[in-house]
């Protein structure tokens, strides 16, 4: 995909928010220490440049060892009152884990989607049989992907989280692809060039791998 | 200009700007990154604003007061369960009154995301006769520092300023304004010296200075009235506004609280519109409770106590929203794969080890018991290592080994991890020794306090000179590195320690593994960048 194609690829239409302006509802979720917050930071960062109001609830402290994760990002051309989303409100899950991403369904719209990493992560002894878990993701509104094997395929092994973000791009209808990309320039600047160029590369690989799901 | 921050961070900048000299804190969520913005704040460093942490929150309140005394603006910031450990210093702050603006930050967490219990803040703040603060968004948390600091002033008391977790790690765009200077030094002439006599005096002045509070809060910006053609009341406290508004827009006959003491006459004339009132406040039903005194018992009063809302954990939009009438709940069904996934300590840390060589040894004595503490080796308490009997607060480990081995239980051990001990357990140990009571205190000693991210811990590198100074025989303060290739030394240690009828204390020392990877990152940056997105 070269950069015209990107800008020319249309966002889907976000929801109508309460007051006739448009919104995009996201939680974002995963396992302690998979970068889930790195993609709220730039979805932060891409919502702020484009004037969009936003609130973002995180998750600190005792739940990041290891256990379950997940934020609650809200955007919206109008003030947003709640800083968490309503049960069937959610646009979008976005999901580092695939058993992580069926934890919030009670939050998932009925004209949402999942977008989400199809391997597991496997840290407690009780987890499901990973056939029937892969079965009944398929059952759901959902997109998987072996994000990791992406972002190795890419040189970017630790960049897994921005092949996830991009796979989700054209789902968060509010923001353009091309937008999300400055945004990670600008969130990566300070790490250099090098890390910014890689993450992009991660970025762009989850684009065109998702649009092919 | 806009910042888009943390609630906490709010917080943090709206101090600074507000002309904030110090804050004292002891980390604890959801308040740790109030402290830590601060720290590292440009601004901060270039006035030299205290910021250093501190060893409990009793002694960071103290701090704070003795800055205020000195006609300086501080912020004092814990989570709920801190106030309990500041509470002598805080309640008598009222009697002595402020110099300096003083605003004591409690971040409540309600649904226990991080904590023991779910207590309301706001209950101290009438407790101790002072006024109360509680935002409803990262705009307001802001804003309500300069006008915090100049209430206090006015007042000449410390105000509480009261946070959930929701509003403490939820970010939104904030509006920042200029920084203001520092107040000068210019320390109290009052008496501060709180004999019987004195102390009458004084607090009959804090009881005179109570017409004031309410006044302040029926005339405050942050108590909003809305009116509407509704006949059922809304008191909306805090964040539960935000949930309302979600609800309803503005179809709402209410009145927001976000200043306390209770704006009564506000209350009073919301009933008198209405048929009845709703009140929606995250945490404990105190507005509720004090509401039925206020109407009588003839009003109509809903709310937590009456089970129209949940009567324990956070507010939702959706509980509110049920509440309200409206209809909530969700479309798809519960995943049917699905399994728990609880917290866990990290892989390759040293607690790890020290629970593997625990359970070894206690394995040949049925009758033990292990009292711990607070900290990330509280998950010592969950699979696979199961070796906890109990964990109440900071401290408690050493101090219910002892009261256990007074009663003749046997072995009584203790866990407790570095910062902790110094926090609270340090006290607890003095007594032990003193009583030479026969119990075996493990010091989990990984050089920082790991569980609200890696903050600096009060008693690094002083930890054998701290027990031996409070009378541990030395022989019986042992050090080893909790590695799995020791395993043989720790668990002869240990057995040794538990035979051994007194007090002893063994201190497994290896830094916590997330603070050892960030400083290999720090040592390694320079050179190689590391490629990643990750956090």
């Amino acid at each position: 995909m070269n950069n015209d194609q990107r800008k020319q690829s249309a966002p889907l239409p976000a929801r109508e928010g309460s007051g006739g302006g448009s919104k995009v509802d996201i939680i974002l979720c995963g396992v302690g220490g998979q970068g889930i917050l790195s993609i709220a930071t730039i979805i932060g960062e891409a919502a702020t440049k484009a004037g969009l109001y936003l609130k973002q609830a995180e998750v600190h402290g005792m739940s990041q060892r290891g256990g379950d994760v997940q934020s609650n990002l809200r955007l919206s051309t109008e003030p947003i009152w709640s800083d968490l989303i309503a049960q069937a409100g959610a646009d979008l899950i976005i999901s580092m884990e695939p058993m992580e991403s069926m934890r919030y369904l009670a939050y998932l719209s009925p004209q949402g989607r999942i977008v989400t990493s199809s391997k597991p992560f496997v840290n407690i002894p009780n987890y499901p049989d990973e056939e029937a878990l892969q079965k009944e993701l398929d059952t759901l509104p959902s997109t998987k992907l072996d994000i990791e094997t992406v972002a190795k395929d890419c040189g970017n092994p630790r960049g897994a989280n921005m092949v996830l973000l991009g796979m989700a791009a054209p789902y968060i209808g509010i923001l353009s692809v091309e937008s999300l990309r400055e945004a990670i320039a600008t969130v990566f600047s300070r790490k250099g060039e090098q890390v910014v160029e890689a993450n992009l590369k991660a970025f762009d690989a989850g684009v065109e791998v998702g649009a092919k799901q | 200009m806009k910042k888009l921050l943390l609630g906490d961070e709010a917080i943090a900048l709206g101090a600074i700007n507000a002309g904030l000299s110090g804050v004292y804190a002891y980390p604890g969520t959801p308040s740790t990154e109030i402290t830590e913005y601060i720290q590292s704040s440009p601004l901060a460093r270039e006035r030299g604003i205290h910021s250093r942490w501190c060893t409990n929150e009793k002694t960071a309140m103290e701090a704070a007061l003795g800055m205020s005394y000195a006609g300086k603006r501080a912020l004092v910031c814990m989570k709920h369960v801190g106030m309990n450990v500041c509470a002598d210093a805080f309640v008598n702050s009222a009697i002595t009154g402020v110099k300096g603006g003083l605003i004591v930050l409690a971040a409540d967490d309600p649904s226990m995301h991080s904590s023991q219990n779910e207590q309301d803040s706001r209950f101290y703040a009438k407790f101790a006769l002072v006024p109360c603060l509680e935002p409803s968004n990262q705009q307001e948390a802001y804003d309500m520092m300069a006008y915090g600091f100049d209430l206090s002033e006015r007042l000449g008391e410390p105000i509480v300023l009261r946070v959930v977790t929701r509003l403490a790690h939820s970010r939104a765009a904030v509006e920042v304004t200029e920084p203001m200077a520092e107040k000068a030094l210019s320390p109290s002439t009052d008496q501060w010296v709180l004999l019987p006599g004195i102390a009458r005096q004084k607090y009959a002045k804090l009881i005179e200075k109570q017409a004031a509070m309410l006044q302040a809060s029926e005339q405050s910006i942050y108590n909003n009235v809305k009116e509407s053609s509704s006949r059922r009341g809304i008191l909306a406290c805090g964040i539960a506004y935000n949930y309302v508004k979600e609800a309803v827009g503005s179809e709402a006959n209410l009145v927001k609280i976000s200043q306390y003491p209770l704006p009564e006459e506000k209350i009073k004339s919301l009933a008198e519109r209405c048929d009845e009132l709703l009140v929606i406040e995250d945490g404990q039903p105190v507005v509720e409770e004090s509401v039925r005194g206020l109407l009588g018992a003839g009003y109509r009063v809903k709310g937590r106590l009456t089970g129209d809302l949940p009567r324990t954990g956070e507010l939702t939009p959706d509980s509110v929203a049920v509440a309200l009438g409206k209809e909530a709940g969700a479309v798809f069904a519960p995943a049917k794969n699905m399994a728990p996934r609880p917290p866990q300590l990290c892989q390759g840390c040293g607690h790890r080890d020290v629970y593997a060589a625990l359970n070894q040894v206690l394995a040949d004595y049925p009758e033990h018991r292990v009292f711990g503490d607070i900290g990330c080796y509280t998950l010592g308490a969950l699979p696979p290592f199961q070796s906890l009997s109990s964990c109440v607060d900071m401290g408690a480990s050493i101090t219910m080994a002892k009261g256990a081995a007074d009663a003749g239980l046997f072995p009584a051990v203790a866990v407790i991890g570095d910062s902790t001990f110094t926090h609270s357990g340090m006290t607890g140990l003095l007594d032990a020794v003193n009583d030479k009571a026969n119990i075996t205190v493990i010091i989990s000693d990984n050089l920082t306090t790991g569980m609200t991210g890696g903050q600096d811990s009060a008693g690094t590198n002083k930890f054998e000179a701290i027990c031996l100074g409070l009378g541990v025989e030395p022989e019986h303060v042992r050090v080893v590195v909790p590695l799995p290739k020791n395993m043989p030394e720790i668990t002869q240690v240990i057995r040794e320690e538990i035979e051994y009828k007194g007090v002893s204390v063994i201190i497994p020392r290896r830094e916590c593994i997330q603070t050892f990877k960030r400083h290999a990152k720090q040592r390694t940056l320079p050179q190689t960048p590391p490629l990643q997105g990750g956090e």
